[in-house]
């Protein structure tokens, strides 16, 4: 029972069949001069027009990256350098590790990072006032937290950006394949093994008016030594199927998290995070008092569920979720949920008889007080 | 005498030594030393865990207590202190 998909969905048989269909048909280099590498390339464009459509982006401003991670540093540098005089990057307190040290090494350390309120909403007022200096290269701000959900009120942060004449890159990982895809940014990242493609591969799309230069060495070669053409088919199909299914499968798993949040709501000492409504709709985090959140992974893999922890003790750094710092939210015994169109209500009603017993029985192990 | 081992009570004032202890036994040692005590009563948990600055104030919201704040301390621990409601 999977229930850890956000940022790696597993992959359906239509997708890794297109995977299998990729191979067979594009495992030339696409940039050579004969028959073979030409049907490479019209895989390779065909699907990069289709994943372009469904991001509402231009295919000629559609980019191909080595991952997500790498997406996010190279438009944070192409950006960033093509607006010179210009050094300071804003970013909600909320954006991805990846954004913030992207953004830290890029602007060597000109980084401001705005609040959110408990709900994980960025403040938007105290943003307004941070692009009003004319310092500001860019402002990054997600369309959607992975971690707690949280969908980002863009229309209103892109209203604030223009105005003030700064790109907005919005980080689009956990949201593309999920709902509606995001349409005020300047600048969007995507991540297809977030909607069931392969690892291993970003997606950068820039509106036409947004200025960029290549910061690396390989001029406007966003992936220099190419990207493996068979993932790019796959995950164009994966897109494509999620999106036949869109609504049904938004609603359902919308209303799954809906049944974990009540029922986690009425456990005792348990904190349910994120805003209620304004969320995915397959995301959900709750952390529980007292619990080891390491415990409570161990505990529930041995039970056959996996799930993510924004713990302590479950990073290798030891520190808590920044996010949930953010919200301040319990970082301990933290629990992450990201459901994939595959889990089915009966996976949700085990998971829900099972979550007190094992919450109770982690606290007893560890001598906790009894909780009201 | 209430609480635990970890709990010294300086009259209305006690003070949780939790150094060196990991998430989540700093709140544990926290919720064990506030049992049974007065409302009022102050408690200063001192830790090393990075992650109790995050901890203590939700703990006191979920709990409906009062996060009072951060102190300063002349060591290397973080000192973070609550009021019993």
């Amino acid at each position: 029972m999977f229930l850890d998909a956000s940022g790696s969905a597993p992959m359906t048989n239509r997708t890794l069949e297109a995977f299998q269909a990729g191979l067979a048909d594009g495992w030339t280099d696409p940039a050579r001069l004969h028959t073979e590498s030409r049907r490479a390339r019209q895989l390779l464009d065909a699907s990069r027009e289709a994943i372009a459509e469904a991001l509402g982006a231009r295919p000629e401003h559609t980019h191909l990256a080595h991952s997500p991670h790498a997406a996010i540093e190279r438009v944070i540098a192409g950006v960033f350098t093509a607006r010179r005089g210009r050094d300071r990057i804003v970013a909600s307190a909320v954006e991805r590790d990846a954004t913030l040290h992207a953004a830290t090494h890029v602007a060597a350390g000109n980084v401001t990072t705005v609040p959110v309120d408990a709900r994980g909403h960025l403040d938007l007022e105290a943003f307004a006032a941070e692009i009003a200096v004319p310092d500001v290269a860019l402002a990054a701000v997600q369309h959607a937290n992975h971690e707690i959900g949280t969908v980002q009120r863009l229309a209103d942060v892109a209203a604030l950006t223009a105005a003030a004449k700064v790109p907005l890159l919005v980080d689009a990982t956990a949201s593309i394949g999920h709902g509606p895809s995001p349409a005020h940014w300047d600048a969007l990242v995507a991540n297809p093994a977030d909607w069931g493609g392969p690892a291993g591969l970003g997606i950068v799309a820039l509106r036409p008016q947004t200025r960029w230069l290549p910061a690396w060495p390989e001029g406007d070669d966003w992936a220099p030594g190419g990207v493996l053409v068979p993932a790019v088919l796959a995950a164009a199909v994966a897109l494509q199927e999620r999106r036949e299914e869109l609504d049904a499968t938004s609603l359902r798993l919308h209303g799954l998290v809906s049944r974990v949040r009540d029922a986690a709501a009425a456990w005792p000492g348990v904190d349910v995070v994120g805003d209620p409504d304004e969320r995915l709709p397959h995301v959900v985090t709750f952390s529980c008092l007292y619990v080891d959140g390491e415990a409570l992974l161990t505990r529930l893999d041995r039970e056959g569920i996996a799930v993510g922890s924004g713990s302590a003790c479950t990073t290798s750094t030891l520190e808590p979720s920044r996010v949930l710092a953010a919200v301040g939210a319990l970082s301990h015994g933290n629990v992450r949920l990201g459901l994939h169109p595959g889990v089915t209500d009966a996976d949700i009603d085990r998971l829900v008889a099972l979550m007190p017993r094992v919450i109770a029985d982690l606290r007893a192990e560890a001598g906790a007080p009894e909780v009201a | 005498m209430t609480g635990d081992d970890a709990a010294v009570a300086d009259g209305g004032h006690v003070t949780v030594d939790a150094m060196g202890l990991v998430c989540p036994l700093p709140i544990i040692e926290l919720a064990k030393a506030a049992r049974g005590r007065e409302a009022g009563t102050e408690i200063t948990v001192l830790c090393t865990d990075v992650a109790a600055r995050v901890d203590v104030p939700a703990w006191a919201r979920m709990t409906g207590h009062e996060f009072v704040g951060e102190m300063k301390t002349d060591g290397a621990g973080i000192a973070l202190t609550v009021r019993l409601r």
